[in-house]
Parts: structure tokens; sequence; C-alpha cells
């Protein structure tokens, strides 16, 4: 069992989606995600330990690389799309309960800005990482985001923006959410912000990266 | 007038700063179509125009940045790409007199890695909107904000391919930890040079990004790879601030001014701005360029 997930984790990091996909050049020919997940439910592998011990490791070793400037936006999105393949075998498990998600994620681009390739990355990461991501899409309100939040109490929100003057809204959407709905935490991000920027807007956190993310859920809900 | 490749010969030209945040200034709200006031306020945008060129601009840049079929599409727009672009380099081809006009083309936000778009529809669109800045009377085709190879490759040949202007590509870098510049997507300075003179550009360089200071490095970068290649930067004036509710960028044109020298030594053919810089900025960048 153990060989299988870490097998699967290793098709998560290098973004081996399944036995047909020519990427990566270096596992060509190889079963991927999707065959290595169906052969690990089959042989009765518990739901969670495939995602705790085969794709939470996998995307958190492709995290740091891509925070450290190893790797870049291609390779992630490979790595979230061998992921998102092997997710597709585990929904039924999370439906029935045999496998939990650690908490819910709502993430979505601010209103007024129609960029989603940084947010969708985040929401992938963070997915893979095992949690429930709710995708409100871009140019979102906060209004929608606190319809969200009450069907999904206890959820983190993830704001992005890519727009310097899209990022202003961050400052509006954060403190509504936290008015209407005292206690929720906001994470923000998107190439114009920083950590200055998230104090001054009183959100709770700031990253760079997906990773951090993740990181700061981890601390804050698992 | 001679073409855009010819004036390069003789000496260093200057291009126009920015137009998203100048278009802020003047109203644009977040969430409306910039492009769409080429229909709606076309005397805004030629204001704009109009204003690099007396800063002393040799070239100016067309308000169509996000002109593609997919960006307009986000507003309803997809079908008025041609009447939308046409009448961007309309405007500025009337703002530039004999000075040269750069149709704008940015990315469509669609990653073919995704399988978000495939390779033709990346080229129907890029060769719709470059028809219509020629049609609207633009010199020259200015790719630019790319960070993917393949979508700006697509993007140069769609151009070149289909009108008689030149081919202008540049790219979006930033620093890594280790200090090499890379695009999003991975794609160093050198690594693009070979690849988008093979697809028909005429001109390569960097836009946006960090500020000035980083553009010496990828300006040396790129002329390490190509000494012969005409290049073309576009700084962002630095990396904005938050204050009191607004975003400000920090490097002023004296800031810029000071660094115009150093880009020059470093083999840059056509120094312009990008986000966050005004016509103060180009004309400080004039007054070097012209010492």
């Amino acid at each position: 069992m153990s060989e299988l997930l870490s097998k699967l984790a290793e098709c998560i990091e290098f973004g081996k989606i399944n036995m047909a996909s020519p990427y990566p050049p270096q596992m060509k020919g190889q079963e991927g995600a999707d065959e290595i997940t169906r052969k690990a439910l089959d042989e009765g592998v518990n739901p969670q330990d495939i995602l705790s011990k085969g794709l939470m490791p996998g995307m958190e070793r492709i995290g740091i690389k891509f925070r450290e400037n190893k790797v870049f936006v291609p390779q992630v999105l490979m790595s979230a799309k061998a992921m998102s393949t092997a997710m597709l075998h585990l929904k039924p498990h999370f439906l029935s309960g045999a496998a939990k998600q650690k908490g819910t994620f709502i993430i979505g681009t601010v209103l007024g800005d129609l960029h989603d390739i940084g947010k969708n990355l985040v929401g992938m990461m963070v997915e893979g990482n095992g949690y429930k991501v709710i995708d409100l899409g871009t140019d979102v309100s906060s209004d929608k985001f606190i319809a969200a939040l009450k069907e999904n109490p206890n959820a983190v929100i993830g704001l992005s923006a890519l727009l310097t003057t899209t990022m202003v809204n961050m400052e509006k959407i954060t403190r509504e959410i936290k008015e209407a709905l005292p206690g929720t935490l906001v994470t923000i991000g998107g190439a114009p912000v920083n950590n200055d920027f998230c104090m001054k807007i009183g959100a709770d956190n700031y990253s760079p990266d997906p990773q951090g993310v993740v990181e700061f859920l981890n601390t804050k809900i698992a | 007038m001679s073409k855009l490749i010819d004036a390069i010969q003789n000496r260093v030209l200057v291009s126009d700063g920015a137009w998203g945040t100048f278009l802020q200034q003047k109203g644009l709200q977040p969430g409306e179509c910039p492009e769409s006031w080429n229909i709606t306020r076309p005397d805004d945008v030629f204001d704009i125009a109009k204003s690099y060129i007396d800063a002393g601009a040799d070239m100016i840049e067309t308000n169509s940045f996000g002109g593609n079929r997919f960006k307009l599409a986000n507003y309803g727009l997809a079908d008025s790409v041609y009447e939308i672009n046409k009448a961007a380099a309309e405007i500025s081809r009337k703002a530039a007199g004999d000075k040269f006009v750069l149709g704008s083309v940015g990315p469509t936000g669609k990653l073919l890695l995704m399988e978000e778009v495939t390779e033709d529809g990346l080229y129907e669109a890029f060769k719709e909107q470059s028809i219509a800045l020629e049609a609207g009377g633009a010199d020259a085709i200015v790719v630019e904000t790319m960070t993917d190879l393949e979508e700006a490759r697509i993007a140069v040949k769609a151009a070149s391919e289909n009108t008689s202007c030149e081919v202008i590509c540049t790219m979006t870098f930033d620093k890594t930890v280790d200090g090499e510049f890379r695009t999003m997507m991975g794609i160093s300075p050198t690594e693009m040079v070979e690849p988008l003179i093979a697809a028909g550009a005429s001109v390569i360089g960097a836009n946006c990004g960090n500020g000035i200071a980083d553009m010496i490095g990828i300006v040396k970068e790129i002329r390490q790879a190509n000494a012969s290649i005409p290049v073309l930067i576009h700084a962002n004036a630095g990396i904005p601030h938050y204050h009191d509710g607004k975003t400000v960028f920090p490097e002023t044109p004296a800031d810029m001014g000071a660094l115009v020298n150093d880009i020059i030594a470093a083999g840059a053919n056509i120094i312009g701005g990008c986000c966050g810089t005004t016509p103060d900025h180009i004309c400080e960048v004039c007054k070097v360029v012209k010492s």
C-alpha cells in the first residue's frame, strides 16, 4: 500500500495525469494519478489515506518547489490536473463521509477583476491539500462571499486581485465580510498585494504563493 | 516616413507611458471595459495619446491591450473586435501625426496548457485583432505582457502573416529567488529570443515588471543571446504601494531618467513606460535620450 501511495505522490508532484499522457517525458508510458488512485481504491486502501498520504505530500512538494522558483506555473498546472483526476475517484467517498476534508475554503477574484489564473492555482493547491474548495469565480462581490459563508459556516475566505485598481476593493470586501460574520478569516494574494497592504486593510494573512495559503489554513483549521 | 526599423538604426527612440492607469485617472471604473472607451469616449483616449506625443515620444500605442475576442467576451463585446480595434488605431493615428503608432495586443488570459483555448483559436483571435489595428492605421503591432512563449509566438505569427505591420513582442519577467529573470510561465529572456524572431518579430523586449532597474539586467541577457535584434523596453514605475485607499507607483520621472543611460548602454533601442508611468516620465526619458 505504501508503495502505491508514494507512487501516487510522485505522479502528483511531477504532473503525471494518466498512462496516456506524454507529460512528464521521464514518466512516459507509466501509470498516472488516474490509474493508481483507482487501483488503490480497488485494493481497499482507505480513501483518507489516499488523500493524506498520496495526494497531499505530492501537492506539498510541488507547492514548495513553486515557492522556491524551482518550477513555474505550467508544472503546477500539470500537478493540479493530476490531482483533480485523482480527486474524481475520491469524491464519492467524501460525499459518503468515508473520507473527510479538513475544512472549507471559499475563493474568488474580487469585484471588478476578471483575472483567474492565480486564483485557480491557489484553489487547486488548497484542494489538493485536503480542503473542500468553493470557487466563486471572478468579479465577486462581498454579498456573494457572505452568502457562501452562510452556507458554509467557519469557512476561510481567499481574495485574489491582479490589478492595482481592483486590489483596493479587497479592503471593502474584507470589512463587509468581517462585519457580517465576525471572526471570519480572510487571506489575500495577487501580484500587486503585499503584507503591508494586508495589515492596512485588516485581512488576516497574505501569501505570495499558494503553498503559503495552505500553511495558513493548516495552522488555523487542521 | 521611414519605417520603425530604419529609424532605430539612427538613434534610440522613445515610446509612450502607461495607458491603463491613465484611463483610470480619467474615470475608468474597475470592471469597466477599457477598450470600449474607443467608441464611447474617444476624446479622452485621444487626450492620452496626444499627451505622450506632446511629451516627445517617437511612438504611441493604442488603447487595445485587451481587445482580443476572449477578453472582450467578458463584457459581451466579442463581436466588436474589429470596430473597437480599428477605432483604437484611428485615435492614436490622429494623435501621432508623423510619429509611429504601435497597435497594442495583450494576452487572452486563456491557457493552452489547461485546454481553455486551442492554438487555432488563439491564432484566429490575434489575426482578427491585428488586421483591425492595421486597418485603423497602426504602423506596427506590439504583442506585450506575454508570459507564455507559445501564446506569444502565435500572436507574433498571426500579426506578421496577416498584416504588413512590423511586429514587436515583449514579455513580462520577474526576478526569481536565485536572481534569474523568468516569466510566470518560466521563460527566460534568452529562451524567448530565437522563437519570437523565427515567428516574425523584428523587435523584442520586456514590459511591465518590477521597475526600470531590473530592465537593465533583462536587456543585457537579451543582448548576450542576440547581438543585433532591436530591443524595446516598457518599464513600470516600480511596484505600487497602497496609501490612503489608493495605489501609488514609487518611481518618479527623475528616478526613471536616471537609469536611461544604463539601459541604453545595455543595448536597448526603444525605451518607454508601462503601468504607473506618465507623460512626465516620458518627457524625462526624452531629455536623457536626446541629450
